[in-house]
């Protein structure tokens, strides 16, 4: 359960070596220590956010999981709830890419949509059948801005964004008469390993802030949430803007 | 149409009374104890709990993915036999309803909290106490017999002293994980009128509030005092102690006399479930305590009846929305006579962090029972209430160290945020109980939501 002031006792991670789920869990474990299930492929770097969290006085369980290999998907699920009640699920896989070649290559399209929606979709149905028995829970999504509103630099990534965006969106709805809250999170450009190298936007943020977003979502039972906040009146306004003037912005 | 409900129909979303922490479970409401042990052998692989009225702040009485008992169908008043003061109900009756059919009787629930809102099956589970506890004890202690549903489904009856008295004691303050109490026998207390005789005094710091509990809460059957949390300096913990004794006829001024055992209980009206969060902060914290400070001034020897001595929040319906949308929480523990030191230390606590506590109740408790989790112990206790905002979490987790480390504990029936740790650390007979309960229900089938959070089974 996630207690009376929002102190989670479980977090499944499904993306386990994530910098910014990595950090929506250190944002709970900062407060109260906790269960931790970290889904992720065997690495170095999942190694090393077990052994912090850890020192954090966490208990921290991994499973194997590859986003790609679908089939596998139940059992990862099956094996993540086996230690008890999943309080919190975060899906924060995903693949960025390189819009050129993912537009003019298919087996690099395919790679992004699959990863970033149709796993996530899968892990989505899985995770929603395991809290709809709990009666609680709350499934956090990492959606991005990007899917607001496809720009010419990076559709593909949005693309598939946009579909994990109203998946998740409609799984908010279907899943409240069963006691699970659904928190849909677009954060906007987020200086992480997958950025590296990359112009940022403005309003660009950090994996601690769109953290502690996140937490905040959880604990007051948000739905949907930008991080930072301002950029859903940002988002609001390009939503609108005509295209001949939309494909002229610098974003 | 069919008259019988789909299961899909009887899904509730169920809170406590702090109103946070929901979750979903099927919902079943037994007429009789048959109903009662078909409901439980029924249960799924999450279990089952029984519910009264909801009034415990926390998650006891909710089951996330299971089922939930709403015990509130088995309502009857079996039998009152006024010259012994014995009473035969059904676990779903109300302590509100038992005193009304008890009183004109003259017979008294020795044991009442702040609210009537409780049923008796709840009262047992939580073994709840009031402002008479130095004298009484807690709940458990007038429970003659009771009538327990156990996970295999069969119906025992237990004694305090009987051939399961260990059960039946697990069962007093086990906050319904034993089994479901369908029906229990109760011994009251004879009294002439339903007054109290009620001295009040204003005193204007906490040390001389607490020296006098200590010094002279013997002559009073029931004593209780509210302090000031907010005013700092040499007038910290200023408050109201109220100590009363029930009336006698001779004390009653004339125009009472003729009904001595009329029960008021106004309720005036409810609370609308519109207050946005924060409406109760600093400021109104402030206004709150001058108004209850003020309102009550040193006067002894005054009448009172049951709701304007015992019960003052039952006139407002409902007061727990007045917190908003976030819930509140209440912080409820005992330390031994020895530390009344902590009391002080916790407000400072409290203070320091900014957060506002407007209801702070400080009783001193007398001898508590065999119950292994039964909440009183000698020594003092405390009630803070909260509104559920930024930083509560880590000031509640601060204040469970001063606590624990004093050798005190806190009360399931308030509790809604703690650690597994900390219950294992302030409920040392926990083991005792565990091995009592799994010999009566090896499969786990009574469950909550608490049950899980702390790791009670």
């Amino acid at each position: 359960m996630i207690d009376a002031v929002g102190n989670p006792q479980s977090i499944l991670l499904l993306g386990g070596t994530s910098e910014i789920g990595l950090a929506v869990v250190e944002a709970f474990a900062s407060d109260r220590p906790m269960r931790v299930v970290l889904a992720a492929r065997p690495s170095p770097r999942l190694d090393e956010a077990r052994a912090r969290l850890e020192g954090r006085g966490c208990t921290v369980e991994t499973v194997e999981f590859d986003a790609t290999e679908l089939a596998s998907h139940a059992d990862v699920v099956q094996k993540s709830f086996a230690g008890g009640d999943i309080d919190v699920a975060v899906v924060a896989f995903g693949l960025l890419g390189d819009n050129e070649q993912a537009w003019t290559d298919v087996a690099h399209a395919v790679e992004l949509a699959q990863v970033n929606y149709t796993a996530a979709v899968s892990v989505g149905v899985l995770v929603a059948d395991r809290m709809k028995e709990q009666g609680h829970g709350s499934l956090v999504a990492l959606s991005s801005v990007a899917g607001e509103r496809a720009r010419r630099s990076n559709f593909v990534y949005g693309s598939t964004k946009a579909g994990l965006d109203a998946f998740y969106s409609g799984l908010t709805e279907a899943l409240r008469p069963h006691g699970v809250v659904v928190t849909v999170v677009r954060p906007g450009f987020v200086h992480t390993k997958m950025t590296e190298g990359m112009k940022a936007a403005p309003l660009s943020t950090t994996p601690e802030a769109v953290a502690e977003v996140v937490a905040d979502a959880v604990r007051t039972h948000k739905e949907l949430v930008w991080a930072p906040a301002p950029l859903r009146f940002v988002m609001s306004a390009l939503r609108h803007v005509p295209r001949p003037i939309f494909r002229r912005l610098p974003i | 149409m069919s008259s019988q409900p789909s299961p899909a129909d009887q899904q509730r979303r169920l809170h406590g009374w702090g109103r946070t922490a929901p979750s979903v479970a099927e919902v079943v409401t037994p007429r009789d104890p048959d109903e009662v042990a078909a409901a439980v052998l029924g249960a799924g692989p999450r279990g089952v709990i029984a519910r009264g009225l909801g009034r415990s702040y926390g998650d006891p009485a909710q089951n996330g993915g299971g089922r939930v008992v709403d015990m509130t169908g088995l309502s009857r008043i079996h039998s009152i036999d006024a010259p012994s003061g014995l009473v035969d109900v059904d676990a779903g009756v109300s302590l509100d309803t038992l005193m009304r059919a008890a009183l004109p009787f003259g017979l008294w629930l020795p044991v009442l909290p702040g609210t009537r809102q409780v049923t008796i099956g709840g009262a047992i589970g939580a073994d709840i106490h009031g402002k008479a506890h130095h004298v009484v004890g807690s709940f458990g202690n007038h429970v003659e017999s009771m009538v327990l549903v156990t996970a295999d489904g069969t119906v025992r009856e237990l004694t305090p002293d009987g051939p399961e008295s260990e059960l039946f004691w697990a069962t007093v303050g086990g906050m319904g994980l034993t089994g479901i109490v369908v029906r229990a026998r109760l011994k009251l207390h004879h009294v002439e009128t339903a007054y109290f005789l009620v001295d009040t005094d204003q005193i204007d710091n906490l040390d001389d509030l607490m020296d006098r509990q200590t010094r002279d809460d013997d002559k009073y059957a029931e004593s209780v005092s509210w302090f000031d949390a907010v005013t700092t300096g040499p007038h910290f913990g200023r408050g109201i102690l109220t100590r009363a004794n029930h009336a006698t006829l001779a004390d009653l001024p004339e125009k009472l006399r003729d009904k001595p055992l009329k029960f008021d209980a106004p309720q005036l009206l409810t609370v609308p479930d519109v207050f946005p969060p924060g409406m109760l902060n600093k400021l109104t914290g402030k206004i709150f305590s001058e108004l209850w400070y003020r309102k009550a001034p040193t006067k002894h020897g005054v009448v009172q009846n049951i709701t304007q001595f015992l019960h003052p929040l039952d006139i407002i319906g409902e007061w727990n929305r007045g917190y908003g949308p976030n819930g509140f929480l209440q912080y409820q523990f005992v330390v031994p006579p020895g530390r009344g030191d902590v009391v002080r230390t916790v407000l400072e606590r409290v203070t320091a962090a900014g957060k506002v506590s407007a209801l702070n109740v400080l009783k001193r408790f007398g001898e508590g029972n065999r119950a292994p989790l039964s909440f009183p112990k000698p020594g003092w206790t405390l009630c803070l209430d909260f509104p559920v905002g930024p930083g509560l979490g880590e000031l509640c987790d601060e204040l469970d160290t001063i606590v624990l480390d004093a050798g005190g504990r806190h009360y399931l029936a308030k509790e809604s945020r703690t650690s597994a740790e900390a219950i294992r650390r302030g409920y040392p007979r926990l083991d005792e109980w565990r091995k009592v309960r799994a010999s009566v229900d090896p499969e786990g089938v009574f469950a909550s939501d608490m049950s899980r959070r702390l790791e009670l089974v």
